[in-house]
């Protein structure tokens, strides 16, 4: 859909590739002083997607926050971008969400309508999620701004960290990779405009089908992929699992018009941030080309769940998730830790 | 040699001015780039259409030569 308003355009960053870096944030928050609760059971330290707080023995809440410049020029695809992409650190824990702020920022010239057609979208995604906005915090600014603030709830026993793979778990990942490549060469004209509105579709498309069934499975751990991109979060999880981790890239989905466009250097800025915070874990084959290890490296807005289940599990879950997101893949494994955190096959 | 200015811009603008340029079918270029990510891109670009790249640093700025 064409609107009047070139949205990306009053952006310097898109979506998710506009996130600080890992290193530059672990540093930032180094030495602060916290409180330490024992009902806290998911904190800052470990780098985990969201905040997990038992209320209960049988009851924690989720708390998490997510927002970006616009990555689309339709607003109302862009406000539905902004609330799955924040929802979905919600998923990643195991948990559901259900109450959500608006976090938004807009330059005075926006015309309302405009405006209107982003929070129509945030409502729209959180009302297919199940999850109510109950109201949010609106500046303006140079550069637009939207996403959520989103609470959820999840059992206490069956919260999903991102540090709790275990030698002999496989990943599955459920969206394929190539999503900041993409929008960032949509930025320059080089992409076909159903190659974006695939990519667009996706981009909204909630994890909630995705959590809903992995729950039903014995997962050990699970994040989203998302400004860090695959190897960024795969490295969080290696590490905070005390596992290395083995991708083997030719599993890997990514829209394959992603391809020829990193090896032609339309990467975003973000993915070398990425590849300068975590490619110190990673040994790559020799077989694993460059643009393969640029779209590894791409920062995702919205993108899939990674999770981690004892191999012999993997195939049932898998087949499971298939019959609603065909993508979803096996796309390597968990073993003890070894001299790398990662590394990467063909 | 045609020399461009990508300096402020962010990915994927200086790709997109190289490769504009490009289109006028000039033999050499010289462009100067201000952070690490446009100085690959545009090394990465230049290298997928066929040319030779060498680049110097100055200050936090690159310059970098792209001959056939």
């Amino acid at each position: 859909m064409e609107t009047e308003v070139k949205l990306t355009k009053l952006a310097a960053c898109a979506g998710c590739g506009a996130k600080v870096g890992a290193g530059t944030l672990v540093r930032m928050l180094e030495g602060f002083e916290t409180h330490q609760d024992p009902r806290l059971i998911v904190g800052y330290d470990k780098s985990d997607d969201a905040s997990v707080y038992a209320i209960s023995d049988t009851v924690a809440l989720v708390q998490t926050t997510d927002f970006f410049p616009p990555i689309v020029d339709d607003p109302f695809l862009y406000g539905q971008i902004a609330a799955a992409n924040a929802m979905s650190d919600v998923y990643a824990m195991g948990a559901e969400p259900k109450l959500a702020l608006n976090i938004m920022c807009i330059p005075e010239r926006m015309e309302a309508a405009t405006v209107q057609e982003i929070l129509r979208g945030g409502y729209a995604k959180a009302y297919e999620a199940g999850a109510i906005i109950t109201g949010g915090h609106t500046i303006h600014g140079a550069e637009p701004i939207y996403g959520l603030a989103v609470s959820g709830f999840v059992h206490p026993k069956a919260v999903l960290k991102n540090c709790g793979a275990r030698p002999g778990d496989a990943l599955i990942l459920t969206k394929p990779l190539g999503v900041g490549i993409l929008t960032t060469a949509a930025k320059a004209d080089l992409v076909e405009q159903p190659v974006l509105e695939r990519v667009w579709r996706q981009m909204a498309t909630l994890n909630k089908t995705a959590r809903d069934i992995m729950v039903r499975y014995p997962v050990h751990s699970c994040t989203d992929v998302t400004g860090f991109a695959l190897l960024g979060h795969s490295f969080e999880m290696a590490q905070g699992s005390g596992c290395s981790i083995h991708i083997r890239t030719s599993q890997v989905p990514f829209h394959a018009e992603a391809y020829p466009l990193a090896e032609m250097g339309l990467i975003p800025a973000g993915a070398y941030r990425n590849r300068d915070y975590a490619a110190r874990g990673v040994a790559a084959g020799a077989g694993v080309s460059r643009a393969m290890q640029d779209i590894l490296y791409d920062p995702q807005t919205s993108g899939g769940l990674l999770m981690a289940l004892p191999e012999d599990q993997a195939q049932a879950c898998l087949d499971e998730l298939r019959e609603q997101i065909p993508q979803a893949a096996i796309i390597g494994s968990v073993t003890e830790r070894l001299e790398q955190w990662i590394y990467l096959d063909e | 040699m045609k020399t461009l200015d990508a300096r402020g811009l962010s990915c994927p603008e200086p790709v997109v001015l190289l490769r504009n340029a490009m289109a006028a079918g000039e033999q050499a270029y010289q462009i100067l780039v201000d952070n690490p990510a446009s100085r690959e891109n545009v090394t990465r670009y230049a290298e997928h259409q066929g040319y030779h790249v060498t680049c110097t640093e100055q200050d936090g700025e690159y310059t970098l030569s792209i001959v056939k």
